[in-house]
């Protein structure tokens, strides 16, 4: 058997699925070659490119922000991200979450709550905008 | 003849609604199919990620990893997934009601519920009924992206990590087909064993750099993308069901038209016949 089934995936859609002589990719160890018949590894993949050389000799290029690559002795895996995900993004998102439900939950949120608040505004604006008129004469 | 006339703004007022609904019957079909696509094109790497999780399961891995572990349950966490809007027929009602009936029967055994909740609905919702809320997120749109529910999934990771949770299960819709959406409940964490074809007996992995942190992520990305899937499946769902729900309100808004317009017509011939009368009875007084 000198070849090998890849497919490279990411979370919005298949990316390539096809027959290949030798794979290449950006390992997080460094760059990998994968022949037919390798045995089984497990690699985490760097941003870069996964290189594909098909059964006719071509290499397709397809870039890769990072994943996980899976090898079988037939099967060649790249789960692609599509995000790109810096080390603490995580937590200030989490950390958002954590907040939005709080505010949500606690404060004002609801259409009902909303339209009271507006109508606060809309009182507190006219109440400010007499008392602008009734200090206007006397700062002459 | 007042009867009439106000029939006639009745039936303009029908109309306009009429109008309403049957566009955001167009809106929700167009958008309906992007979003099917969208769910379909997500399927790959989903099954892919699945069957990887199935390899490792079945090598000879000698850590483990928390998300695998079944513990004793003291706390559960329910990720409820609804929409932003409604106007969608009963979809984020049932998955309510299921996450409800859930709930109730998690208390009966004694256990607490979390909640993380996804989608204006359902905000709203629990800010109704009460219960405990550890994070939220809305305006997702038409499309989600993964990015957006970044801080859910740490947030429920970490609480599971922590010991507060010992389950977490995921409830939204599953799209059946145009007309059936079903409200469903999937068991998120621990992740169930996959099975997986059958590979050599004995081997395992070359981990690069070590097993644990590789597991870590390929049980990260796989939560993640159930979550996803569940968002955009969601989202697919609350199209085609608002096609639909749409598209029985404007054949009830030409229902009430026929029945009006039914209505007017004998107002306006009895009005007729009325007036005919009196000019007969006028003349023979003459």
């Amino acid at each position: 058997m000198s070849q090998i089934h890849v497919d490279i995936v990411s979370a919005e859609g298949e990316i390539h699925s096809g027959e290949a002589q030798m794979v290449f990719a950006p390992a997080e160890v460094g760059e990998v070659g994968i022949a037919p018949q390798h045995a089984p590894l497990l690699t985490r993949l760097k941003p870069g490119t996964v290189r594909v050389q098909t059964l006719d000799g071509q290499m397709l290029p397809f870039f890769v922000g990072g994943g996980i690559l899976e090898v079988q002795p037939h099967l060649v895996t790249v789960l692609a991200d599509t995000a790109l995900r810096p080390q603490d993004a995580d937590e200030s998102a989490a950390q958002a979450a954590k907040a939005e439900a709080e505010q949500r939950l606690a404060g004002a949120s609801t259409e009902t709550d909303l339209a009271k608040a507006q109508a606060e505004l809309v009182e507190a604006a006219a109440r400010l905008e007499f008392v602008r008129k009734l200090r206007a004469p006397s700062h002459h | 003849m007042a009867g009439a006339k106000e029939i006639r703004t009745k039936i303009k007022s029908v109309k306009n609604t009429q109008k309403i609904t049957r566009a955001m019957e167009k809106v929700a079909m167009s958008k309906m199919r992007k979003a099917q696509e969208r769910m379909a094109a997500a399927r790959p790497y989903a099954e892919k990620l699945r069957r990887t999780l199935g390899h490792l399961t079945q090598a000879n891995l000698e850590v483990k990893h928390p998300f695998t572990i079944e513990r004793e349950v003291k706390r559960v966490a329910y990720l409820v997934v609804s929409t932003d809007r409604g106007l969608c027929g009963g979809l984020n009602m049932n998955v309510f009601r299921q996450t409800v009936r859930d709930m109730r029967s998690w208390k009966d055994k004694g256990v607490d519920v979390d909640l993380v909740l996804v989608g204006n609905k359902a905000i709203s919702f629990f800010k109704r009924i009460g219960g405990k809320v550890l994070a939220t997120t809305s305006h997702l749109g038409d499309k989600p992206s993964i990015d957006q529910l970044f801080g859910v999934i740490k947030v429920l990771s970490d609480a599971y990590r922590d010991g507060q949770v010992d389950r977490v299960y995921v409830v939204g819709n599953a799209f059946v087909n145009t007309m059936t959406q079903k409200a469903d409940a999937l068991q998120l964490l621990p992740v169930e064993p996959v099975k997986s074809e059958g590979l050599l007996q004995h081997w395992d992995y070359i981990y690069e750099p070590d097993a644990e942190g590789l597991l870590d992520t390929v049980l990260q990305r796989y939560v993640e993308s159930q979550i996803y899937q569940s968002v955009i499946e969601n989202s697919a769902c609350e199209q085609s069901a608002r096609m639909v729900a749409m598209k029985a309100a404007s054949d009830n808004a030409g229902k009430i038209i026929t029945q009006l317009q039914l209505q007017y017509n004998k107002a306006r011939q009895a009005n007729i016949t009325k007036e005919l009368a009196e000019i007969v009875g006028g003349a023979a007084a003459v």
